[in-house]
């Protein structure tokens, strides 16, 4: 399974609308860093509001996503964390660190436009 | 009449197939989105856990009644090589896989009861329960 993702100028776009297994998860960090090189891309805003659960690796996964783009120069946002992941990414103790959310995907794009120019 | 389901765990699918399980019994038990996350986390954290240190192994879910409580237990078992030092490994960041080490202490914080039992090369029991509120 490929996530798919949007390019929409120097944006990413990525919604994540499938069941994460491993693999996808692992693919899907790939993916996006290649993009990034392909594209020259400056920001990513990740969707997770069809993610219905963040385990552990799943976290470490999209942490690093965050951390190798960075790293990229390229700004990640996470939108749309569902009230029951973000209680159970707390109770399990992970802190994304320093990782920007918004509440959807518009509101994403603006908080990127922020970052980039602030 | 209570439910009770099993799923092997051989393979990353088994993680999923586990979880999924999870998550349906959960809701028809009767539990909320927020538990359902919990209980599905869980679940997902043991199944990897057996996967990546015993290869194989069982994470059985069934409904359960204690006292007038009703609630959902999982039991993860393999016959790996077990744990070693137990209290070692509910330390939040104790990892022998470069993970987070969040998984064990993790699961224990999202549900109400938690057991270990591991003996070195014979394999690891662990027992959780979610109670309904
Ligand atoms: N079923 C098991 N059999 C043998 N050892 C285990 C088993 N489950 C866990 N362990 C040991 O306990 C350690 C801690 O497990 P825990 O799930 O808390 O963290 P992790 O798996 O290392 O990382 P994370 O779960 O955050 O990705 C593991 O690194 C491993 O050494
Ligand atoms: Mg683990």
């Amino acid at each position: 399974m490929r996530i798919p993702i949007l390019k929409l100028h120097d944006y990413l776009l990525i919604s994540v609308q499938v069941e994460l297994d491993d693999q996808t998860a692992l693919r899907f960090q790939e993916d996006v860093l290649e993009k990034i090189h392909e594209e020259g891309s400056r920001g990513v805003v990740i969707d997770l509001t069809s993610v219905e659960m963040i385990d552990s690796f799943i976290a470490k996964v999209l942490g690093d996503v965050v951390d190798m783009s960075n790293l990229m120069g390229a700004r990640v946002v996470l939108t749309g964390i569902q009230p029951a992941v973000a209680i159970t990414l707390i109770d399990m103790g992970i802190v994304l660190d320093e990782v920007p959310t918004a509440l959807d995907l518009e509101q994403g794009l603006e908080r990127l436009q922020l970052e980039l120019e602030g | 009449m209570q439910v009770q389901t099993h799923v092997d765990i051989n393979s990353e699918w088994g993680i999923v197939a586990a979880r999924q399980a999870g998550r349906k019994l959960a809701r028809e038990i009767g539990f909320g989105s927020v538990d359902q996350a919990r209980i599905t986390t869980a679940i997902s954290e043991l199944a990897r856990n057996i996967y990546l240190y015993a290869n194989q192994g069982q994470i059985k879910i069934e409904e359960v009644t204690e006292s007038g409580k009703r609630g959902m237990k999982i039991i993860a078992s393999d016959e790996g090589p077990g744990i070693k030092d137990l209290r070692r490994v509910m330390e939040d960041g104790f990892t022998t896989s470069g993970g987070l080490g969040a998984g064990l202490p993790g699961v224990k914080r999202l549900m109400d009861e938690f057991g270990i039992e591991s003996e070195q090369d014979e394999g690891t029991v662990i027992t959780t329960i979610k109670w309904l509120r």
